[in-house]
């Protein structure tokens, strides 16, 4: 026999129903709840005593607060300030700007779960800079802080038009790589939008977010008058085989330098982090090993350290690691200074690796390094460029582990120990 | 050109696995690469009388699967992808489903004028293929064709009614669509296969012809003619005929009066005597009457404008003769109908349309129906006592507590005793019977009741629950129902008391037997023992409670060893631990209510949260919605010690919160996420960056059910009270979508209920969410929300205005517009002063008889005050 039609329940059909019921029940013990947690807020009832129907006698004045100041702030990190950052002059403004960057370490080796907790991007080659919008302009700055582009654009207060959704004193921050050949800046994270700050909010938060918002504001549009250079989202994949493969041999609109890889639950952290990696190889890259300041490929590794007073040469880590030291009067004779870079080049037989930590054994030094570098070498870039030279991690390696990893999750065991 | 797919389309359905797979494949493959063509190769398949039947079926199926989908989203992908189809091949696509209609094959006929209709409906509202109507209707006037044509044009011109909105089609249009229908059911002219195409399409049509049902001589056309079709001679057409009168009786009641007479000998003669799919019907027809009387009535109850709307009294003035006529379908019963919950015969039908009367006419009903009780109910076949007891229950709602009660209690001894009938059909509604009385007469003040007649209840019900499990069941709908009458008694529940022990043991022994052929016998067993649980007096009976606490985590670990080798298995398993997550659902909540039984939960609290987790890893991609409802509760009675549990907790809350598919999970999963702060308070922090991040997720997709946005704006008020001024970095991302949110609110047409409410639940949410967000800055931050407070106001204003706004956004709003005064200060005098509406507002709250909400207007109009004078 067919069934009823639809709408029509039949009379004799068992009439209970405990599941909606529970989940109704649920939800209005919920609302209730709330109401309660926000009336204990509220302090309601001694309020409604103490007020009374009446307006009360005494009001509690408080002073009035600056409005202009309060809306278009960056509360929270004094460190971050970009308010105040503008107050700074000359070479403090470029040292500020300079200390802002997330840097990533280089890859040594393959952190465990890649394909979970990372995410995996091609990185476009080109300058990296931090590009700040405000007032109705738009300035790049390079990794050392100097001016590389000033002009409008479509990002929020980037240009001298109407925007009517805040104030103009409103920032926003992205990092990007600026790639001459298409004169694009490539987006690869957003570090504070409209005024507020996003540090603190995790890459997989920041890379949904700058998603969303960017396409927004049309600053991925063509160039125009008052949008001088086009900004693009670079795809960012999730660091699975397939995101992986499509990183390292798929085709994008740019040139490729090497991977990024960035850890999910990581937040913008400024300098070195071992959260977001850079790795490459001559596939994915044509900077392979770092060349020298000629821009030759030297034949023995070269390095950027920095002298210290007491004669060690350190990388820019934090604390920094010293890899070796220069005699009193070698530095004596070269003219140097505490402070300044140098750059050494390592007798590759005499390097060790042992238990891991670098030996560099004998330095020889080839000269101080051109004016507008910054930072000495890292120490994971040292360690890269070495295994660059020897024994390089080669994306095989990766995909074994991704590989490795999945097959160790299915045969996970689903027991849950709970210590309570 | 269109591509020679004959063999692929065979392939396609070979028997042999590995040939099937691989033409589909390769089927795909050039779907993906060239969809015009693939398209146009599949209609020229569908239109070649040379190819065999199956592969133009298929053709047709695939035809028909490119262009619709059960799913929203993948429909309007369908639809984009063609409309953008190069117009020449389209118009090729559709030349060839056109001619197919005429095809010597049923089969490519029938699927051509499916196809059609999908096509149409993309096109017709884009006011594209105008050109369909006509061509199809030429069909039908040209003297010269075949029968198979013209059948597989109404066929189309049917599915088209169906597909299409009645605003999208012309009325010249309509007209010549009915025209073409109702000469196709002409009897004289037209075989069995046109006349059953004819009607069936003017079931579609119907929707379409309101200007034709307002004009007297064209209703009296189509009326006749869809009479004089539900005589004819084949049952089939018949059985289409009452459909349609069913539809016209739902959708143009108010015109039915001068045809009533016509069709209640049409539907007596009908339900007395003609074959059952056609009987049904008419009864039917009756229950929709019985519908659209009862809705008229509801619409009209507490005004007196009672006769302003159209109310013809249909079933009153029918009622002495359409009840017997019922109660004559009630013996019509079938040996096995109590085994199968789905069941739908004459007696289920007339039983069901009685009850129907009953609600729609109230007391009249009862003179009419007991004598027919009376006469059968001693008789000895079991027939006549099932039928008479049946009756009686099906009367139960809608006649007076009055009228009803002294029969009731006449009839209670009769109905208990009868539990022990040899026939389990009589022991079968006699239970539900009980049950009907309980749900429906019973309270504690009542006089149903008492203590004089529960023992012997009792007994019987304990007795009757080890019944075949279709009794067993209705049983335990008795128990339920029971129990019901004690809720929110107080005191009154203790009489329960002294039953409680061994209701308790009878339910769980029944949710244990093995002879229940479905799952439905335990999930009453354990659905009634949470009534049961719900209504026992607590703390008299806090121990026993806890008791059952134990033996229903031992049984929920149980689940876990279960054997499992198939997806019966795995649902079995799943369905009993959702029983099981519920029954302590209910306990947490039962118990955490009175200082005496709360060590009772917070003893086994580490266990449950055990069970729960081992729940959760059981069920690789969906997370227990019941099991999720469990935690929220026992996040609330734990407080702050529910951090310990958040580390292992947290990647199912995630994947709770992720699960836009199946809403209901995900809302609730937001739910707990408000347990979990009101809990924790600042000690979900750490948690905070992940839930903020999929909750605006879930926000940015456009598969989120829509119900499951006010629960995340209610929650981001939650986290932000529980946060405080930890917030502020989530700030920018949350006004845009609160201010969003707030705009769409103003802007939805609430054309119905459902919307209405919907827009009502929005608000509130978004109010819930700035006022926790409020009172969590107020200490240190709230300077931040001064730049939306004029929004705000603007907003509150725009809700205070809508006439549509009930009494839970009304809440929210005045608490709102307090939280904004207190957290701001005199920093919104300026505004304050020049917004007057919120005196208005605040008046209308003192005049509610909610306490909740004269006390809060009250607190709020003391903080607008304060905010003046400063």
């Amino acid at each position: 026999m067919a069934p009823p039609p639809d709408h029509r329940r039949p009379i004799k059909r068992a009439a209970i129903s405990d599941q909606q019921r529970r989940r109704e029940v649920a939800l209005r013990l919920q609302a209730d709840r709330r109401s309660d947690a926000q009336n204990r807020a509220r302090q309601l009832a001694s309020s409604v005593l103490s007020l009374g129907p009446e307006p009360a006698t005494e009001p509690e004045v408080e002073p009035e607060q600056e409005m202009s100041e309060a809306s278009g702030q960056l509360a929270g990190r004094s460190d971050l300030d970009p308010v105040r950052a503008a107050r700074l002059r000359g070479p403090e403004v470029r040292k500020w700007f300079a200390r802002q960057l997330l840097l990533p370490e280089w890859m040594v080796d393959v952190p465990p779960s890649l394909d979970r907790d990372w995410y995996v991007f091609p990185r476009p080659s080109g300058k990296r800079c931090f590009v700040v919008s405000s007032n109705g302009t738009t300035i790049s700055r390079l990794r050392n802080g100097s001016i590389l582009h000033r002009f409008p654009s479509n990002l929020p207060n980037g240009a001298r038009t109407k925007d009517v959704s805040g104030p103009a004193s409103s920032y926003s921050i992205l990092d990007c790589i600026f790639h001459e050949p298409d004169e694009t800046y490539y987006v690869i994270d957003m570090v504070c939008w409209r005024g507020y700050s996003l540090y603190d909010c995790t890459a997989e938060f920041r890379f949904f977010w700058l998603n969303s918002k960017l396409s927004e504001t049309g600053a991925s549009d063509p160039p125009s008058q008052y949008h001088r250079y086009r900004f693009n989202v670079v795809q960012i994949y999730e660091c699975n085989l397939a995101g992986l493969q499509a990183s390292y041999s798929g085709q994008v609109p740019y040139v490729k330098d090497g991977l990024l890889f960035f850890n999910k639950h990581a937040h913008y952290q400024a300098g070195n982090t071992p959260l977001a990696l850079v790795w490459k190889d001559n596939v994915c890259s044509q900077y392979v090993l770092d060349t020298d300041s000629k821009g030759q490929i030297p034949s023995q590794q070269q390095v950027v350290l920095e002298l210290q007073n007491d004669g060690n040469l350190t990388t820019s880590d934090d604390p920094p690691v010293a890899l070796g030291s220069l005699s009193r009067d070698l530095i004596a004779q070269s003219g140097l200074r505490v402070g300044n870079l140098v750059r050494v080049a390592i007798k590759d037989e005499r390097m060790r690796l042992v238990d891991g930590k670098l030996d560099l054994g004998e330095l020889q030094l080839v000269g101080k390094t051109n004016h507008s570098r910054a930072f000495a070498d890292t120490y994971s870039k040292v360690l890269f460029q070495h295994a660059a030279r020897h024994a390089p991690l080669r994306i095989e390696d990766l995909v074994a582990s991704i590989q490795s990893n999945s097959s160790m999750d299915n045969s996970q065991a689903l027991d849950v120990e709970m210590e309570g | 050109m269109a591509m020679e797919i004959t063999q692929a389309l065979l392939a396609a359905q070979s028997p042999d696995g590995q040939v099937r797979t691989a033409a589909e494949s390769n089927l795909k493959q050039f779907q993906e690469q060239n969809l015009p063509h693939f398209l146009l190769s599949l209609s020229a398949e569908l239109v070649n009388e040379q190819k065999p039947p199956e592969s133009r079926r298929l053709a047709g199926i695939l035809l028909k699967n490119s262009l619709d989908a059960k799913d929203s989203f993948r429909k309007e992908q369908l639809t984009k992808q063609w409309v953008t189809v190069d117009p020449a091949i389209k118009s090729q696509i559709k030349e060839a489903l056109l001619t197919t209609l005429a095809s010597q094959v049923s089969d490519a006929r029938s699927t051509a004028s499916q196809v059609i209709a999908k096509v149409a409906s993309i096109e017709i509202p884009r006011k594209e293929w105008q050109d369909l109507i006509g061509k199809l209707l030429a069909n039908m006037t040209t003297k010269e064709t075949p029968a198979s044509l013209k059948q597989a044009t109404l066929q189309s011109l049917g599915y088209v009614c169906e597909e299409v909105s009645p605003s999208d089609l012309e009325q010249d249009q309509v007209n010549a669509i009915l025209t073409a229908v109702v000469q196709g059911m002409n009897q004289a002219e037209h075989g069995f296969e046109v006349r059953l195409a004819a009607i069936r399409a003017l079931y579609n049509a119907l929707d379409f012809a309101q200007t034709n049902f307002e004009n007297e001589m064209e209703r009296n056309y189509i009326m006749k003619v869809v009479c004089e079709t539900a005589v004819s001679k084949e049952p089939e057409i018949r059985q289409a005929a009452f459909e349609c009168l069913v539809s016209v009786a739902s959708i143009y009641y108010g015109v039915l009066e001068p045809y009533m007479q016509t069709l209640f000998n049409l539907t007596a003669n009908s339900i007395r005597g003609d074959e059952e799919q056609v009987a049904l019907q008419a009864i039917e027809f009756w229950s929709t009457v019985c519908d659209e009387e009862i809705a008229i009535q509801e619409e009209c109850a507490g005004t007196d404008e009672g006769n302003s709307v159209l109310h013809f009294r249909f079933v009153e003035k029918a009622l002495h003769v359409l009840v017997p006529v019922l109660l004559e379908t009630l013996l019509k019963q079938e040996e096995d109908q109590d085994q199968d919950d789905g069941m739908w015969n004459l007696s289920m039908a007339g039983g069901t349309c009685l009850g129907l009367v009953a609600r729609t006419v109230g007391d009249a009903v009862v003179p009419l129906v007991m004598p027919f009780v009376q006469a059968n109910i001693t008789k000895s076949d079991w027939r006549s006592h099932e039928a008479a007891t049946f009756a009686f229950g099906s009367i139960l709602e809608g006649p007076s507590v009055e009228k009803l009660a002294p029969m009731v209690h006449n009839g209670l001894d009769f109905l208990l005793s009868a539990m022990k009938d040899p026939s389990s059909h009589v022991r079968d509604t006699t239970a539900w019977t009980l049950s009907r009385i309980f749900e429906i007469l019973h309270s504690p003040s009542g006089t149903i009741i008492d203590q004089s007649n529960l023992p012997k209840i009792m007994t019987v019900l304990l007795e009757s629950i080890r019944d075949v499990p279709n009794v067993a069941e209705k049983v335990c709908g008795a128990i339920y129902f029971l129990a019901q009458g004690y809720e929110d008694a107080g005191s009154a529940s203790s009489v329960l008391t002294p039953y409680l022990g061994n209701i308790i043991t009878a339910l769980l022994s029944t949710a244990d037997r093995a002879d229940a052929s479905s799952n439905r016998l335990w999930s009453s067993a354990y659905e009634t023992l949470n009534e049961v649980v719900r209504c026992s007096n607590i703390p008299e009976n806090a121990n026993m409670i806890g008791q059952l606490l134990h033996e229903i985590l031992k049984r929920l670990g149980q689940t876990m060893e279960l054997e499992i080798v198939s997806t019966d298995d795995k649902e079995r398993q799943s369905n009993l631990q959702a029983l099981l997550c519920g029954v302590i659902q209910v306990i947490i909540q039962t118990l955490n209510g009175s200082e005496e039984s709360l060590p009772v939960i917070l003893q086994s609290a580490d266990q449950m949260m055990v069970m729960f987790l081992r729940v959760f890893a059981c069920h690789s991609s969906t997370v227990h919605e019941e099991a999720m409802l469990a935690i929220g509760a026992l996040a609330y009675t734990t407080g702050q010690e529910f951090a310990k549990y958040m580390p292992e907790f947290y990647k199912y809350l995630e994947r709770g919160l992720q699960n836009f598919e199946e809403y209901q999970v995900c809302s609730i999963s937001v739910g707990v996420v408000g347990d979990i702060c009101r809990a924790m308070d600042d000690k979900v922090l750490p948690y905070c960056d992940g839930i903020m991040s999929v909750l605006l997720k879930d926000l940015s997709n456009a598969l989120l059910h829509r119900s499951v946005k006010p629960p995340i704006f209610s929650c981001f008020g939650d986290i932000a009270l529980a946060i405080g001024e930890q917030f502020e970095k989530y700030l920018p991302f949350v006004i845009p979508m609160l201010q969003g949110a707030a705009e769409l609110s103003t802007q939805i047409e609430c054309t119905d209920e459902d919307t209405e409410e919907y827009v009502n639940q929005l608000r509130r949410g978004i109010f819930e969410a700035y006022s926790g967000i409020l009172q969590g800055f107020k200490n240190a931050k709230a300077d931040l929300m001064l730049p939306h407070a004029g929004h705000l106001l603007q907003f509150t204003e725009a809700v205070f205005k809508d006439k549509n706004r009930d009494e839970g956004v009304t809440k929210a709003a005045v608490a709102m517009l307090g939280d904004l005064a207190d957290a701001l200060g005199p920093n919104l005098k300026l505004l304050f002063k020049d917004c007057t509406f919120h005196a208005e507002f605040l008046g209308e709250c003192f005049q509610s008889d909610d306490d909740q909400l004269r006390e809060t207007a009250t607190w709020t109009q003391g903080m607008i005050r304060r905010v003046l004078v400063s």
